[in-house]
């Protein structure tokens, strides 16, 4: 659905822009592909990577990692998992609420689901051509942290029912 | 002329060394070369589905709106609209985060502050509103709220942090990128 918004919204803007001037319309599109192509390589790198990666690292090794482990080390375990890999959302909140019911801590669902989102080890080869090695270091090792934190406030607020 | 061939070339070398590992993966290990493709094939649908609508958003807004306009609205000293502003922007967003990198570099060319970029950021990776409603479903009403709770103000403790170990030469370095960056 944010597609298929995503799509409307540049559809409008392009037909907005195309009545009120064809040669900026141009410049625009010519800039935008320019861009792409010039990342292109990049974002083929990251998604091959993914690849390899989640081929060893499916839901059931990850279960297998955060599953029945308890205290800090299934939850670094998971955040580590978290943050290395890279699945889109509408696989991966599924795939934690499955691992909740099979016994998986919500502390460690939480440092995962958290690093997953903020840490992207995997995006920093595109992270490092935008922003430089300093910044894209300083981002994901705070987030990495911060995630978790964040684990450690949900396994004391969040009452499993 | 003769830099930009060697950039050419150059850009290719880390698919290429991954491509490389497919081929060392399909020698060694048949069936997990499979999942691999196939997690390949999925993740270039979603990239080629969801990436050229940003660039054609992110083309026009270069064209089409005025640097002072961007700087008044997310520029440094634009406080607490800059900061709502940021996060919405990143939480209205749709796609993965290697997705936001051009976004926030177009963002800074046009005069958005660090510490905005920073905001955008993080609103991107883990306040996404689709996500939001999906971790809503998944993991239940008070994991949802809990993390979006502790998630806004601890991305900008993150950003101001993040912002504070720069030395302003550097910013200043990342904008100078950013401006002669295509995007």
């Amino acid at each position: 659905m944010s597609t298929l918004m995503l799509y409307l919204a540049a559809l409008i803007a392009l037909c907005i822009s195309f009545f009120k001037n064809r040669n900026k319309t141009k410049e625009g599109i010519k800039k935008g592909w320019k861009a792409f192509e010039r990342i292109l390589p990049q974002f083929f790198g990251v998604i091959l990577l993914v690849g390899i990666m989640l081929a060893y690292l499916n839901t059931e090794v990850i279960g297998l990692m955060i599953g029945d482990q308890s205290g800090w080390y299934g939850v670094l375990l998971a955040s580590l998992v978290g943050a290395i890999t890279l699945i889109p959302g509408f696989i991966a909140f599924p795939t934690a609420s499955l691992l909740l019911q099979n016994g998986a801590g919500l502390t460690q669902i939480a440092a995962f689901i958290s690093s997953l989102m903020m840490v992207g080890v995997m995006t920093l080869p595109v992270e490092t051509i935008y922003f430089g090695k300093k910044v894209a270091f300083l981002r994901n090792l705070s987030a990495y942290l911060f995630s978790l934190l964040v684990a450690l406030i949900i396994g004391l607020v969040v009452v499993v029912k | 002329m003769k830099r930009n061939n060697k950039k050419g070339i150059k850009r290719y070398i880390f698919p290429m060394i991954i491509l490389a590992l497919y081929g060392v993966i399909f020698l060694l290990n048949y069936t997990a070369f499979q999942r691999a493709v196939k997690t390949t094939v999925y993740g270039m649908k979603e990239m080629l589905l969801i990436i050229p609508p940003i660039f054609v958003l992110l083309g026009l807004l270069d064209v089409w709106v005025p640097r002072e306009v961007l700087t008044k609205y997310m520029g440094p000293g634009s406080g607490l609209k800059g900061i709502g502003i940021s996060f919405l922007i990143g939480s209205a967003a749709a796609g993965p985060l290697y997705g936001a990198f051009p976004v926030a570099s177009v963002l800074m060319k046009k005069g958005a502050s660090f510490f905005n970029i920073l905001v955008f950021l993080g609103a991107w990776s883990t306040t996404k509103i689709p996500m939001f409603l999906f971790e809503l479903k998944a993991l239940g009403v008070p994991f949802a709220l809990t993390r979006l709770a502790v998630n806004i103000p601890g991305i900008i403790i993150l950003a101001k942090l993040i912002s504070s170990f720069l030395k302003k030469e550097e910013i200043e370095g990342l904008y100078k990128k950013a401006e002669e960056n295509v995007f």
